[in-house]
């Protein structure tokens, strides 16, 4: 559907898998355009030979195609239309409603001053002691699961968003599979939840390419609410490794240099730019970002968990712990860098102690296994230590635990108690006294 | 001026089409509908001229007009820095408009109205040259030399220089008089290109002398000096920001700089919130007072990146020809690495190992060399203590920015992946990090008049020790606790009683924190006594609880208030613990 002054190009120069060049003037860059009704971006600019990344790929794409530039960037039309609403990565509607009117926005758009942050300071609560004990989360953070495909992430962030008591929980999904949207569909929908939430859906049955635009889609979002209407927004990202694979591909079609792992050298920046909208606004709103990153066989070395790993602020990582025979938060690998702002400031007095105390005790755990796998004898401290990280893991870490952070140190103390004596846990005296289990 | 018309555009970098001469990092504005972009030249082929720009590049159209400026990207130096918050191009944060950053709000570093108390150092008749001191003023108690300026590169004569009083930046202070009876204007502000060195100081000694940060396990350990250089390496969430937050809260400096570089915008929000509140713990004003944050966060453009650094370094150097003693903290100088590959890749260059380009050697060198300790023209001596942060891939040390840094910095202090995990904060690996000030004669004096004759000896048993321990514990791990003898398990313990109560410090304690030299001195000699000390036990579980509970109690030590009663009640549980174990003997 062509307006009267949009002019049509056909002369198509190159076609490569990813993209496609064609001679045309007057055009900006990160422009959209469409080749055959196809979405397509300006990515290049030579003179009058203007490049374009195909979204949904050139299969097919002919050398007389017909391409209109749309004289925009990618955009979204914002307004409360959008709240309840499931559309896909081009933010058009999947669920048979109409197109949200409101006023339209550029997706990608600038970062915010850091001046004009807040520090985040408010706690979110999940019941999850993995997390609230360990791990506190904050709002305005951003903190991915490292977890393997076969472990239940998706779960465990549903979950934590609808404990979150956020105003808004958008739902970026990346070559998520339909079953698991299907799942979140649903759970939102039976906790009563879905006025409150957004949903923009690239499911694998849709091009790779196309999961490009959602996290920009769904942020956009996220910062007309939290922004425009000072609310608190939780945006859950799943998953950011399929996101970073569809980077790989089209830079790889450009034939860019990679860096490690065949990822983009400008992975770290690309990944920055999306985590980065995570914010405290001066107003009250916030943008928390939940996301996931899949990792392979564990590795987290690779590039994607790697820099996603510089980036936010801290992970949470999902083991599966086979002396109880359930996930946990593993308290080794697991990180939250936020908690300081809020443990025993906003919760007790006690909280930043007991957690690092546990874990430096469940570390002695890992040590007498070490110990027992070569052979050698346990003493009776290795013991206790190994009796107590069975219970810690049980008690606190799996997480299928829901309790609250006064219950969560309680126990942990109540551990402590049961396994040593007060000299074994290396915390301050006064603590010691007020909280010991006699 | 040089103009030019946009030509092509990958992403930041833009091909511009000139027909007049430019510059290599000549900076140049695009102007975009009326908003101007800034840039900076990068390379040029003949006619086409390939220009970063520090903004995005969404919306750019072939044919719009390109104005070089003539000069390379520069600074705006003058008192009002400080309390600062500034982009990686100098820009002042606090007076843009908005929540979000707009394209081309290229606001500057100094307050124009601001009144200065100014006093005169020069006099009429006086022999300047760039650099030299004309007068002072009264920026947050630190005395704000008015210099003449650095890029006037003759000899003058003072004309005149303007009585005590309180004066604008633009206001002239003094009058100067070239060779060819030229009269100079000058005023209190200067600029200067970041990418070129201010070598403005008549010699670079050695530095000696110690810079106290109040971190155990680098004052103790691997101390820096005042105009040294260090770096820490660690793979993520190993405690590199908190660390070098920690330095700058505590270290002894008159100015600190911090250059947060491509990382992430919550930690230099820390920094906004906290140091207004917190107090430098030498002259009990606020942190904030001293400190000049330049901020390229991660989202904020790649292309700034890379100047943030320099801007960084600029103001360090520019305090410094002041004879102040400056600190500047970098975290990361490997985002400013990948800044650097994303470019060179987008220009097609020929990659280096990791794609990295070829010259990343010749670049760190080149900016650590720019810190030192320097002997001024006019006699006072001045400094910049670098100390940078390395993101490696991976947290593998085998890494272009890892082993380029290694060469030139003198203090490494690498970040142990096990030990943060274990939560033994700082992770400061003990036995790989060096200091290599420690081999420096002139230090070496400096000390054992500073604080102890047998200081050095003491700090090599405690890393003899340490390294044994390490070595018995993987003796252990191999053979089991029985497969030694229980004299081994009494070394190990030795050197974990080292490592809890000297090397572990709990960063965000309000007492452990930080740790004044003379109280280093006392944790030291109290640890090295115990270490010497014979002990006898019968089997090693009886050590083993022995030493958790003298840990446990020097702990508590290192949580009280230096010398206060409970201090000192820890103390004597200490001893009396120490005595019964005698006693048995
Ligand atoms: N000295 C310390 N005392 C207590 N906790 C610490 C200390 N150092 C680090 N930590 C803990 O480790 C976390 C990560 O530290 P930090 O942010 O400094 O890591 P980093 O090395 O800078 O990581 P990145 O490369 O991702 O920026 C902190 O949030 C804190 O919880
Ligand atoms: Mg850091």
């Amino acid at each position: 559907m062509a307006k009267a002054f949009q002019k049509i190009y056909t002369q198509i120069t190159q076609i490569t898998k990813a993209t496609c060049s064609v001679k045309a003037t007057n055009v900006g860059y990160d422009e959209l355009a469409t080749v055959e009704g196809r979405l397509a971006q300006v990515v290049k600019i030579i003179d009058d030979e203007v490049t374009l990344q195909i979204f949904e790929g050139t299969e097919g794409i002919p050398t007389n195609a017909e391409v209109i530039f749309l004289g925009k960037a990618p955009s979204l039309k914002v307004s409360d239309q959008l709240a309840g609403r499931f559309f896909n990565a081009y933010g058009n509607p999947i669920d048979g409603g109409p197109i949200p009117e409101g006023e339209e926005r550029q997706i990608g758009g600038p970062s915010v001053n850091p001046v004009r942050r807040k520090q985040p300071s408010e706690l979110i609560a999940t019941g999850i002691s993995g997390i609230d004990l360990n791990n506190t989360l904050v709002t305005g953070q951003k903190i991915p699961f490292f977890a393997d495909p076969d472990q239940p992430f998706n779960q465990v962030m549903a979950t934590v968003a609808l404990r979150a008591k956020a105003d808004k929980i958008i739902l970026g999904g990346m070559g998520m599979t339909n079953d698991d949207y299907l799942y979140y569909k649903n759970v939102f929908s039976n906790a009563g939840a879905l006025d409150r939430i957004i949903i923009f859906m690239n499911t694998t049955e849709d091009p790779a390419v196309e999961r490009l635009l959602v996290p920009d889609m769904a942020l956009t979002a996220a910062e007309y609410f939290a922004v425009d209407k000072n609310e608190k927004v939780l945006v859950l990202l799943s998953d950011m490794t399929s996101y970073s694979d569809a980077l790989a591909i089209v830079s790889n079609r450009m034939d860019q240099i990679p860096s490690k792992d065949s990822m983009p050298g400008s992975l770290y920046s690309d990944l920055a730019k999306i985590y980065e909208k995570a914010a405290q606004f001066p107003d009250g709103g916030s943008i928390t970002i939940i996301a996931v990153t899949t990792l392979s066989g564990g590795d987290i070395t690779h590039a994607v968990p790697d820099n996603t790993g510089y980036i936010t602020e801290g992970q949470l990582f999902l083991r599966h712990d086979t002396t109880i025979g359930k996930v946990i938060v593993d308290p080794f690998r697991s990180l939250s860098r936020l908690k300081q702002l809020v443990q025993g400031k906003k919760t007790r007095e006690d909280h930043p102690q007991v957690m690092n105390a546990a874990v430096r005790l469940y570390a002695d755990a890992a040590n007498a296994r070490t110990k027992l796998e070569n052979g050698f004898d346990l003493t009776d401290y290795d013991q206790r230590a190994l009796d107590f990280a069975k219970d810690y893991s049980e008690y606190l870490l799996a997480i299928d635990v829901n309790l609250d952070t006064v219950e969560m140190l309680d126990t942990t103390w109540g551990l402590f108690s049961k396994h040593f004596r007060p000299q074994e846990v290396n915390m301050r005296m006064e603590l010691v006294e007020r909280y010991w289990k006699k | 001026m040089t103009k030019g018309k946009v030509k092509g555009i990958i992403s930041n970098l833009v091909i511009v089409e000139v027909d007049a001469p430019v510059a290599q990092n000549e900076i140049a504005y695009i102007n975009l509908d009326g908003v101007k972009l800034m840039a900076e030249v990068i390379k040029v082929e003949g006619k086409n001229v390939y220009i970063q720009v520090f903004e995005s590049t969404r919306g750019l159209k072939v044919g719009m007009e390109v104005d070089f400026q003539g000069h390379m990207l520069e600074a705006m130096l003058g008192p009002g820095l400080l309390e600062k918050k500034l982009d990686g191009l100098s820009h002042d944060l606090d007076k843009m408009e908005g929540v979000f950053l707009k394209r081309g709000q290229y606001t500057p570093s100094l307050d124009e109205k601001r009144l200065w108390k100014f006093k005169p150092i020069a006099k009429a008749g006086d022999k300047v040259s760039a650099a030299s001191w004309l007068g002072e003023v009264d920026e947050n108690y630190q005395p704000h030399k008015i210099m003449v300026p650095f890029t006037m590169t003759e000899e003058y004569t003072v004309k005149s220089v303007i009585s005590e009083g309180e004066y604008t930046v633009y206001q002239t202070i003094a009058i100067i008089v070239d060779k060819n009876g030229k009269e100079h204007e000058i005023n209190m502000v200067q600029k200067w290109p970041v990418k070129v060195p201010m070598t403005h100081y008549k010699e670079k000694p050695r530095p000696y002398r110690l810079l106290e940060t109040g971190v155990r396990s680098i004052d103790t350990l691997n101390p820096i000096v005042e105009g040294g250089t260090g770096f820490i390496p660690g793979a993520f969430g190993t405690g590199k920001t908190v660390l070098q937050h920690a330095i700058s809260k505590q270290a002894e400096a008159d100015i600190v700089v911090i250059a947060a570089c491509g990382e992430r915008a919550n930690e230099v929000v820390e920094i906004f919130t906290e140091f207004p509140e917190l107090e430098d713990p030498h002259t009990g004003r606020k942190l904030i007072e001293r400190t000049i944050i330049v901020a390229n966060t991660s989202n904020m453009p790649v292309a700034a990146r890379e100047a943030s650094v320099y801007t960084a370094m600029t103001i360090g150097e520019y305090y410094r020809a002041m004879g102040l003693k400056v600190l500047l903290m970098a975290d990361s100088t490997s985002r400013w690495a990948q800044a650097l590959r994303e470019m060179s890749n987008r220009m097609e260059e020929l990659p280096g190992p990791d794609a990295f380009p070829m010259d990343i050697s010749a670049i760190i060198s080149n900016f650590y060399g720019r810190a030192g300790h320097v002997k001024l023209n006019n006699g006072h001596e001045g400094s910049i203590t670098f100390i940078g942060t390395v993101s490696p891939a991976g947290g593998n040390l085998k890494e272009p920015v890892t082993e380029n840094t290694k060469k030139v910095a003198r203090c490494f202090y690498a970040l142990e992946q096990d030990r943060a995990d274990r939560k033994r904060y700082p992770a400061i690996n003990p036995i790989e990090s060096y200091s290599k000030y420690l081999e420096y004669p002139e230090f070496e004096e400096f000390i054992s008049k500073e604080i102890s004759e047998d200081w050095t000896s003491k700090v090599n048993d405690m890393k003899t020790r340490l390294l044994r321990g390490k070595e018995i514990s993987e003796q252990i791990n191999i053979l089991g606790d029985d497969g030694v003898p229980t004299e081994y398990h009494i070394t190990f313990w030795k050197s974990e009683l080292i490592d809890f109560v000297i090397l572990q410090q709990d960063a965000f304690d309000d007492i452990d924190a930080v740790t004044p030299i003379e109280r280093q001195k006392y944790i030291l000699d109290m640890v090295i006594d115990i270490c010497r000390t014979d002990f006898q036990f019968d089997n090693f579980t009886d050590a083993a609880d022995y030493f958790k509970e003298m840990i446990n109690i020097c702990r508590q030590m290192n949580y009280s208030e230096f010398k206060s009663d409970k201090f000192n009640a820890h103390r004597a549980e200490l001893d009396k613990l120490i005595k019964t174990k005698h006693q048995e003997n």
